[in-house]
């Protein structure tokens, strides 16, 4: 069997637990609501600061919704010991782990799609000038985020205190992901190309993303296997 | 042995710090544009590099567990670590103070000052990992891949945020005598930074020790 | 010829503590070892290693001469442990497909149909494994772990907590499986079960071997003479 279907495997089967009982994503879904019309308490959406705080206000929902899909990524496992079920499998740790990532990856990127119209709705902006860019740009964010997340999810997946210790890892880490898609976000939703000005941030989040999906690929299986 | 090694090296720091600050305080005159304050630069600059290579020895201990397998490198490690977490914080309230007086406000996000709240915050998460799981061997596996992980960030946080903003003082060419002074600090805060890793690493020997005598007494049981 | 499996001077260190010391076994294919002791005594400790869910401190575990973490050996080696590790929200047959997928079975829909059958348990095959009762998840629990028909079999306290049927089924299938020479290795606390499978029998007290060899029959006849023979005096 060969990796990439290990790795599909894997992947169809998170999803298809999560969606059929959709405790993570529903709670993903409320909380980002939420925190769109708490922000919109704590700033006043005139026009022009809407566009400038735009990138961070979609990242910061985008982060703390998420980390609650996130965080039950590996933590799923533990139920009727079936990471141990895994880790027996002949499934290499990286299969497991990219498996658990794309899966990851597109509840996290349904999450988005909803949370943009509402935002859009909320804030009174069109953010969809510059689509495209935007969406690669979402998707090279959200996947930086969702390495960290996954990666730390495997990291604390037997410690006691696993909830209070992912948020606490994962965000000061992603730090670098976290500004080059605010810089990059902020720049598109106001409608300007990609330019020259903003590649440098596009540099970092590819470079970002290269270099954890590498480390994590490395780390996985010895982190998991006692 | 390391006791003796530990006072020697205590004595040695105490009279290098005696000489210096006769140094810092007496001999090298007010500088142009900051008055007496710009001193505090010759404690603060040199936190920073203290941290920075405690950290890098944190994350050689690190690898050399993840290789190896023997508890002691994440002795060291833990031990290192919190040593320069105390030297980074150092080299934030000496930069914070200088900032109050010359600039007028406690803090600005600007690039160097952000990286090292970040690194802080990193490597505080690093230690509160490191504290919360009981049993040894564990313990030490997660540390140890979660601290690289912290160190590979470390520059990236440091060259994005540098992008980002600055409005730190740029590196600037000193006089001779004023980076002597510089230099001769730097050794001796190294030097006191062996010491509080020495201090760390026998409280953290101990601890092991007493875990491993539990463990046979309960085995026992 | 190779053994099944072997341990060769394995020890395994929490910490500082030695909770294996100095583990030599050797297990001929075809033989089914029951492991004996004490709780605290290292039979978890030891199988977890055996089946590639920990490293030894030091030493080396093998299974047919290679490696306990290789990928190819995983796919023939069968672990049923203290949980029952099928998720509860996929339903039997999801749950015997996606393992017969791992282990890179021809053909895991039939595979699965196949186990299901032989466990009782065709006619929930769509049940959700969250609304079985215990027996059942015991029984599909016994299907996941022999789906691949694996050659080695490592079973931690398999007898515990088990209802009749499950017994039944588990005892039928570990039959079935000697007789076709499958090696197995299972730690026990029911000594009547395990020893009248058993052809070896090995007594681990406080992480050391203390006895290590054929299963007699003043064994089957008393239980306890192990344990008053070689196991711990207090």
């Amino acid at each position: 069997m060969s990796f990439w279907s290990q790795t599909a495997t894997i992947l169809m089967k998170d999803l298809r637990a999560e969606l059929r009982s959709k405790e993570a994503i529903n709670a993903s879904f409320s909380f980002a609501l939420v925190i769109l019309l708490l922000f919109s308490f704590a700033f006043d959406p005139s026009e022009e600061t809407t566009r400038e705080i735009s990138g961070g206000l979609l990242w910061i929902v985008f982060v703390f919704a998420g980390a609650l899909i996130l965080n039950r990524s590996f933590a799923r496992e533990l139920p009727n010991d079936c990471l141990d079920a895994l880790i027996a499998a002949p499934l290499p740790g990286s299969a497991l782990f990219l498996g658990k990532a794309l899966a990851n990856l597109a509840l996290l990127m349904a999450v988005e799609a909803v949370c943009f119209p509402v935002f859009g709705i909320f804030y009174n902006v069109n953010w969809t000038r510059q689509f495209w860019p935007l969406l690669l740009v979402v998707a090279l964010g959200t996947w930086g985020f969702t390495v960290i997340g996954t990666m730390f999810s495997a990291l604390t997946v037997n410690i006691r205190l696993r909830e209070v210790m992912l948020p606490l890892l994962v965000y000061p880490t992603m730090i670098p992901c976290l500004m080059s898609a605010m810089k990059l976000s902020a720049h598109l939703v106001g409608g300007e190309p990609l330019d020259s000005d903003v590649m440098v941030w596009m540099k970092f989040l590819i470079g970002f993303d290269v270099i954890y999906t590498c480390l994590s690929l490395m780390l996985v299986e010895m982190v998991l296997v006692g | 042995m390391r006791e003796k090694l530990m006072y020697f090296l205590g004595a040695v720091v105490a009279i290098l710090f005696v000489r210096n600050l006769y140094v810092i305080l007496n001999v090298l005159p007010d500088e142009a544009n900051q008055g007496a304050m710009y001193r505090i630069m010759f404690f603060h600059i040199p936190s920073w590099w203290t941290a920075g290579l405690a950290l890098m020895l944190s994350a050689g201990t690190s690898v050399a567990y993840l290789r190896t397998g023997k508890l002691k490198y994440d002795t060291i490690s833990v031990s290192v670590t919190e040593v320069a977490v105390v030297f980074l914080f150092i080299g934030l309230t000496t930069g914070m103070i200088w900032a109050r007086i010359i600039w007028g406000i406690w803090w600005t996000w600007d690039a160097r000052l952000t990286s090292a709240f970040v690194c802080v915050l990193l490597y505080g998460g690093y230690l509160i990992l490191h504290n919360g799981i009981a049993e040894p061997t564990q313990r030490a596996k997660i540390s140890a891949a979660f601290n690289l992980f912290a160190f590979a960030d470390v520059p990236i946080v440091w060259y994005s945020i540098r992008f980002w903003r600055t409005q730190h003082p740029q590196p600037m060419t000193l006089p001779p005598d004023m980076w002597s002074a510089l230099l001769w600090n730097w050794l001796t805060l190294i030097l006191l930074m062996t010491i509080f890793i020495l201090l760390r690493l026998r409280q953290e020997e101990a601890r092991r020790d007493i875990d491993g005598l539990r463990r046979l007494v309960h085995a026992h049981a | 010829m190779t053994p099944a499996v072997a341990a060769e001077d394995v020890w395994k260190y929490y910490g500082d503590y030695p909770a294996l010391r100095e583990i030599k076994l050797a297990v001929e294919p075809g033989s089914c070892v029951a492991l004996l002791g004490r709780n605290g005594a290292g039979k978890t400790t030891l199988l977890r290693i055996i089946a590639g869910f920990s490293k030894t401190g030091k030493g080396r575990v093998s299974i047919f001469g290679k490696d306990a973490r290789d990928t190819e050996t995983r796919r023939r080696v069968g672990v049923l442990g203290h949980g029952i590790s099928v998720y509860e929200e996929l339903t039997a047959y999801e749950n015997l497909m996606l393992f017969g997928r791992l282990y890179g079975l021809e053909n895991p829909a039939r595979s699965a149909m196949e186990w299901l059958d032989r466990t009782g348990l065709a006619r929930v095959r769509d049940g959700l494994v969250r609304e079985f009762s215990r027996g059942m998840r015991q029984r599909l629990a016994v299907a996941r772990a022999f789906l691949h028909n694996p050659e080695v079999l490592l079973l931690d306290e398999p007898f515990t907590a088990l209802d009749d049927r499950a017994i039944a089924v588990l005892q039928t299938v570990l039959r079935e499986a000697l007789a076709r020479r499958c090696t197995i290795v299972l730690s026990t606390h029911q000594l009547r079960e395990a020893l009248e499978l058993a052809t070896h029998v090995a007594l681990l007290t406080r992480g050391s071997l203390a006895y290590h060899g054929e299963r007699t029959a003043e064994m089957l006849s008393d239980p306890g003479w192990l344990y008053a023979r070689y196991g711990e005096s207090s």
